[in-house]
């Protein structure tokens, strides 16, 4: 691949890019990475818990520091570091999403605390100024089959258990106390869904990095949720969306000298903008059109 | 220890940072926009790079794009408080630009690009000159003097929007210039502990003396005050113990005084 230029046969172009193993194995483990992400951002953006989320998604880098600083395979570093932030912030109350100032204030403590951490480890370990980028904003080259198959055994972990719970979660996302009135466990489902969400942030962050895996985890949930009020269709989208920037962001970024990461960003966030776009017209169409079919409901 | 110019420097800039951090900290604490501050402080760094990138002075990379970033969420929100996710999609798209901006650096420089990186992600209290000490303890003054002057309408509108807007204060533009508060105290942060940590400043005392009192007055002073015995005993400790990063230290005891407020707070219920 000394110099990779795009034509305008398409056809060959993904032929190309497929004839390479290290490019199959970004594609796949891509692909694993974004479902995961489209399913759980769905439910995180649904409860409002973008702050702990982004603050699960930094965990990794002290998870990665630290495990380099142990000597230990750096994915450990990353479930352990997001496992226990996740447990840190749901200790805290997990109700952030309900807009309490301490709440919030409790989930950037934990979040700076894991990023002071993340530096002293840097500065003990020293000399990894050049890994420093590569823990913040991620790698797609460079993936081997062990990887690809322990990202495939979370996301199954992480989607069965979404599977599981996912219908009482749901209701306990949308509404705490009736959920509690029908005997659904909302606290300890809390809990569950920060460690879900960790499992996924820390499967997700060794490919886009702990910076960016947020973009993935954010921006096609909330252009689905943005679309359609209806759950069901919404999640379909989220994930669509996910595979969608993905896959576009993997074949760009294989043809361009440019990063990964700002494809992946950007067009997470067109394809927002677009749903905001769309969303409004249809709202002021609605608006001029005589009643009887109701407005979308504001899910975003 | 006070001997030495770089610790001087340090010492006269981080009190500006952390009067201003404590003080505007409460303010965001007690209006629930925590994540606010974070996204702001972490576009910050994308600031830096592009600074660097195009060639001027770090800060005004660093202030124009908090401000810039600040004026938009307040556009965006209503009360000037814009949505959870808004601010996600947004301050995810701005770090993308950020490593775009990396990849451009470090094609057009050879060296020193992994350094400014991780000095803006982490800052150097220790490496500020007699300039940029006096500018951050200034500027640090101005934002002090500003919350203090808005701070009895700001409460007001925080605490009772509605009632405050019928009085006829002023509740978006209050919103919008603690927002702007906000991007300065994170720009000017940014220089001293990093993008990354400046978030510890503005939200762990002033969680911690949310916990200890419910008198405003009170609680803005303790604020102000956890943050600077952090500052000041972070950077004596960083002195003290080499191999520990200044931001760390100053981070570790903003973290500890919350974790103990919060113990302290438990036990007293």
């Amino acid at each position: 691949m000394s110099n990779p230029t795009l034509s305008w046969n398409l056809v060959k172009d993904v032929h190309e890019l497929l004839a390479y193993q290290f490019m199959v194995n970004a594609l796949e483990a891509g692909t694993i990475v974004a479902v995961t992400a489209g399913v759980v951002g769905w439910y995180m953006v649904l409860r409002r818990q973008s702050f702990a989320g982004h603050t699960i998604a930094v965990m990794s880098f002290p998870g990665a520091a630290g495990a380099a600083l142990a000597g230990v395979p750096s994915a450990f570093g990353y479930y352990v570091a997001c496992g226990v932030a996740a447990l840190a912030i749901g200790r805290s109350g997990g109700a952030a999403r309900r807009g309490g100032g301490r709440e919030s204030a409790a989930i950037g403590v934990v979040q700076v605390a894991g990023l002071a951490l993340g530096y002293l480890f840097l500065s003990l370990y020293s000399g990894v100024l050049e890994q420093l980028q590569t823990l913040l904003f991620g790698t797609f080259l460079g993936i081997d089959r062990n990887q690809v198959l322990t990202l495939l055994l979370v996301a199954v972990v992480v989607l069965a258990a979404l599977v599981v719970v996912g219908r009482p979660l749901l209701l306990a996302s949308l509404d705490p106390e009736v959920a509690h009135a029908r005997g659904v466990p909302v606290r300890a489902l809390d809990v569950g869904f920060l460690l879900i969400l960790g499992l996924a942030v820390a499967a997700t962050s060794q490919i886009t990095g702990a910076l960016l895996v947020f973009a993935l985890l954010v921006a096609p949930p909330a252009a689905a949720q943005a679309l359609t009020p209806r759950p069901g269709l919404s999640l379909v989208l989220s994930v669509v969306f996910a595979l969608l920037v993905m896959w576009v962001g993997l074949g760009v970024s294989y043809f361009s000298i440019y990063p990964l990461g700002f494809f992946i960003t950007s067009f997470g966030f067109a394809l927002y903008l677009v749903a905001k776009l769309a969303r409004y017209a249809a709202a002021r169409l609605a608006r001029d059109a005589p009643p009887g079919e109701p407005a979308p409901a504001a899910a975003v | 220890m006070l001997a030495h110019e770089f610790i001087r420097n340090a010492y006269l800039a981080g009190t500006g940072v952390a009067l201003a951090c404590g003080l505007v900290g409460w303010f965001t604490v007690l209006r629930g926009q925590v994540f606010a501050g974070d996204a702001l402080s972490h576009v910050a760094f994308v600031g830096a790079i592009a600074a660097a990138v195009v060639g001027v002075d770090e800060r005004v990379g660093l202030f124009v794009l908090t401000l810039g970033l600040a004026a938009v969420m307040a556009g965006l929100g209503r009360r000037a408080q814009a949505d959870d996710v808004t601010i996600g999609v947004v301050f995810s798209w701005v770090l993308g630009i950020g490593v775009l901006l990396i990849a451009v650096l470090s094609t057009g420089s050879s060296g020193g690009n992994g350094l400014i990186v991780a000095n803006t992600l982490f800052g150097s209290i220790f490496g500020l000159g007699v300039g940029q000490g006096i500018a951050a303890a200034a500027i640090g003054l101005g934002v002090v003097l500003a919350v203090v002057a808005i701070a009895r309408p700001l409460l007001f509108a925080t605490l009772d929007p509605e009632l405050a807007g019928l009085h006829g204060v002023p509740v978006r533009v209050l919103g919008l210039v603690l927002l702007l508060l906000i991007g300065i105290v994170t720009a000017e942060g940014t220089r001293a502990i990093g993008a990354l940590l400046v978030l510890g400043l503005i939200a762990a005392p002033a969680g911690a003396a949310l916990r200890l009192t419910s008198k405003p007055y009170l609680g803005m002073a303790l604020s102000a005050a956890i943050a600077l015995a952090a500052m000041w005993g972070g950077i004596a400790l960083s002195y003290v113990v080499p191999s520990l990063p200044p931001s760390t230290a100053i981070i570790a005891l903003a973290v500890g005084a919350y974790a103990l407020a919060s113990m302290a707070s438990t036990i007293a219920l």
